[in-house]
């Protein structure tokens, strides 16, 4: 790996090495600039470095202290956010869904939230990059939405769990398919094709996962990019209205790297977090905050679910847990008393996970949790992926208190409002009509789970209502940039990674042409 | 219940290809874990006596030492990332809890949690899932909230990190190079558990 100095300015800093930035630093790099991409987390080795168990593997999560608030106070961890070197992609689930094309534009077509900057033909293009770039696997023909290309891999089979889902969508007379997933169905170089074995959300031993580290970030260290990991960084530094570089936290110190650009990527809830812990004098609010919405609108995903017993062994833990899918009422608006859409997926808990979804979910213990869980092989389910609306009230702040590095920790403030309750109650209700068609009893409903972040640096067109424009540049700083999750004006009801990739490789398209323009 | 996998036992295949090497070296670490001292002796009887409530050891199998991981991660104090603004960290609010409920034990019954029935503790732990505690000591510490966001996810997950729970309801296991080739209903690889009166597959 190349390495630059201290001394000098590298082209590009970017903070944060997950779907956003280790999309950028590949594609920065290839186009000739010079980059340093910084994680806070290791650089993991999967095949020599990952156990089959969740109890370890907790090492990718991003499990430093957040505070959390509000009338529903999210639980991240492991479900949430990632500290490696790939970001959340390393133990995320790999579905891999496009916007459908009105969602890009949810204000004006459809009456809900905000529109995005951008031309969902446009981005569509982009998707199929991305697509071809993960080798993502998937079906013949996508049942929603326009024409797409066909997908690069051919899908996975369905597992006993995803079956389930296809019988219960045909029973409802709604269409279903083999869901796109970043895992190889066919050996591609020297990794061989996912072998099944379902531990996926908490890392992938074989290297079939197409995470960022597998993907992405061999292209930038082949185009000269430095991955710096374990480098925490802290502040960007700014002067004259431009910013300078990054104080980060690497081997115990201090350090500061100047940079001609930086690009923040730590996800939405890091990255205004150092953008408000950047607030300096010439900044008293912290960086590109004029319009106050820095950390505001905070988006997570509706993840409830639907469970039930059936007499099949279903034995769920085997292949990657969501291997089918239905994106019907991302597509369907009739029947909804609700703004937005939503996505379902079959579903594969591992032990842990299975247990507090019993134990919190349904409130068991003794016996009586011990006995439930010896029938998961029997067990089935459905979860959604649901749009939560923008508003201003959930947030990410600044906590009082301070981390490891001395720096302040965020405080997540979070509620659900009236539309998230009747998509939810639409959702649950449908979810439970799907699992009463195939025969499943016992039928229960977890109804909190929450996934994914987005929205707490939003893009658009005017810089009062947004932090960056349509390039990802924020509005306030030309040299700083804001590429992840963060971006989103809305979240749609589909799994974000595929897009915030897409949106990756657009902005380095944007800077290059900016910088073509201006030489 | 009876044990519905009894011939079967996930370390059995700790040997082959389904388990790597980093994976047989963190459950064998695992499994030798003994209980650090860190705990008052009262604390540390109030916490043996809960965890056999909330997850009581499987039959003929080898027991699953919940209470020494548990303490490891107290001593540990290691933050989940997501605290509830209610909550202190980790090993402060266990100390609370455990002191709580034992406080709320006196209340009820003037004796130690440790000591009280099956019946007894049940409901005691029954009244805390509720909010429906007596003991001052629950006053600035919501008893709901220390259940739901710490203790019971904090014990059931020490619990199923261990093979003995993970064989008793017929999970694979580690897998890994080797994962599984049978995917469909009722079908099962040879190294997968066999199910009691269940005469699917392999
Ligand atoms: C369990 C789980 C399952 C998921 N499943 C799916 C799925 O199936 N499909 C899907 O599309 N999405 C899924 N997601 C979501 C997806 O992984 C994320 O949306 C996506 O990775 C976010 O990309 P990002 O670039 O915004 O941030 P990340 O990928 O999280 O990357 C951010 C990186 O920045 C680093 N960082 C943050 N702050 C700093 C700092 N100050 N200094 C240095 N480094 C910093 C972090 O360590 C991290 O590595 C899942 C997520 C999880 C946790
Ligand atoms: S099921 Fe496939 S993608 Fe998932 S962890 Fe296993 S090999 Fe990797």
């Amino acid at each position: 790996m190349r390495s630059y100095s201290e001394t000098e300015a590298v082209d590009f800093v970017i903070v944060g090495t997950g779907a956003g930035g280790g999309t950028l630093a590949a594609r920065l790099a290839e186009a000739g600039f010079s980059v340093i991409a910084m994680d806070a987390g290791p650089y993991w080795r999967p095949l020599e470095d990952f156990a089959s168990d969740e109890t370890h593997q907790e090492k990718l999560y991003w499990t430093d202290e957040r505070i959390v608030d509000g009338e529903h106070p999210i639980k991240l961890g492991s479900n949430n956010s990632g500290k490696s070197v790939g970001g959340s992609t390393v133990h995320f689930a790999m579905v891999s869904l496009r916007f459908r094309p009105e969602h890009f534009k949810a204000r004006t077509k459809l009456g809900y939230g905000a529109d995005w900057p951008v031309d969902w033909r446009e981005m569509w293009r982009y998707y199929a990059e991305v697509e071809d770039a993960l080798k993502i696997a998937g079906p013949v023909r996508y049942p929603w939405g326009p024409h797409r290309g066909r997908y690069p891999y051919r899908a996975h089979p369905l597992n006993a769990a995803a079956e389930y889902l296809a019988r219960g969508a045909e029973a409802l007379g709604i269409d279903w398919t083999e869901t796109p997933l970043a895992t190889l169905s066919a050996p591609r170089g020297k990794a061989h094709p996912c072998v099944y074995r379902g531990f996926c959300v908490t890392g992938c031993s074989t290297n079939a996962k197409q995470s960022v580290l597998v993907t992405w970030l061999p292209r930038a260290l082949a185009a000269g990019a430095e991955i710096r990991d374990l480098a925490m960084v802290g502040q960007i530094e700014t002067k004259n209205g431009r910013v300078t570089g990054v104080q980060y936290h690497r081997e115990g110190e201090w350090r500061f790297q100047p940079a001609r650009n930086v690009i923040v990527a730590g996800y939405a809830i890091e990255t205004p977090r150092l953008l408000l812990n950047s607030a300096n004098g010439e900044f008293p609010n912290g960086l590109a905050n004029s319009s106050g919405l820095v950390g505001k609108n905070l988006m997570v995903q509706l993840n409830q679910a639907v469970w039930g017993i059936v007499e099949d062994e279903v034995r769920s833990y085997k292949g990657p847990p969501s291997l089918a899918i239905s994106e019907h009422w991302n597509y369907e608006d009739r029947g909804k008393d609700y703004f937005g859409g939503w996505s379902y997926m079959s579903q594969g808990p591992l032990p842990i996970t299975w247990a507090r979804t019993l134990s919190g979910g349904r409130g068991l213990w003794g016996q009586a949790l011990i006995d439930e869980m010896a029938r998961v092989n029997h067990s089935v389910g459905l979860k959604m992926v649901g749009e939560v609306l923008p508003d201003e009230r959930n947030r990410v702040t600044l906590a009082d208190e301070c981390d490891q590095y001395g720096l302040r920790i965020p405080r997540v403030t979070f509620a659900f409002r009236d539309n998230e309750k009747a998509m939810i109650r639409h959702a649950l209700d449908f979810m439970d009509q799907s699992l009463a068609a195939t025969g499943a009893t016992e039928r229960w409903q977890e109804s909190d789970d929450t996934c994914h972040l987005n929205g707490t640096a939003r893009m658009g067109n005017d810089p009062a209502t947004s932090v960056v424009n349509s390039d990802c540049r924020s509005w306030d700083i030309p040299n700083l940039w804001i590429c992840d999750g963060s971006i989103f004006p809305t979240v749609g009801g589909v799994n974000p990674s595929l897009t915030i990739q897409a949106m990756a490789c657009r902005t380095a398209d944007r800077i290059l042409l900016a910088n073509h323009e201006a030489s | 219940m009876a044990d519905r996998y009894p011939d079967y036992d996930v370390l059995a295949k700790s040997d082959t290809l389904s388990w790597n090497p980093v994976t047989r070296k963190v459950i064998a670490e695992r499994m030798a874990t003994a209980e650090p001292d860190i705990l008052s002796p009262e604390q540390h009887a109030t916490l043996r006596r809960l965890i056999e409530r909330i997850v009581p050891q499987p039959d003929n199998r080898p027991p699953v030492n919940t209470v020494a991981l548990l303490l490891h991660r107290i001593m540990a104090n290691r933050p989940d990332g997501y605290r509830h603004h209610r909550l202190p960290p980790l090993r402060e609010a266990w100390t609370i809890g455990l002191a709580a409920i034992d406080a709320e034990a006196q209340a009820r019954h003037g004796q130690p949690f440790a000591l009280l029935s099956n019946r007894e503790a049940d409901d005691l732990l029954r009244a805390i899932e509720a909010s429906e505690t007596q003991a001052e000591a629950w006053q600035d510490f919501p008893p709901a909230l220390f259940w739901s966001w710490r203790l019971i996810p904090d014990i059931v997950s020490a619990y199923y990190a261990h093979p003995s729970a993970w064989s008793a309801m017929g999970f694979g296991g580690p897998a890994s190079p080797r994962g599984y080739v049978r995917l469909l209903a009722n079908r099962r690889d040879p190294w997968e558990a066999r199910e009691e009166g269940n005469h699917h597959g392999a």
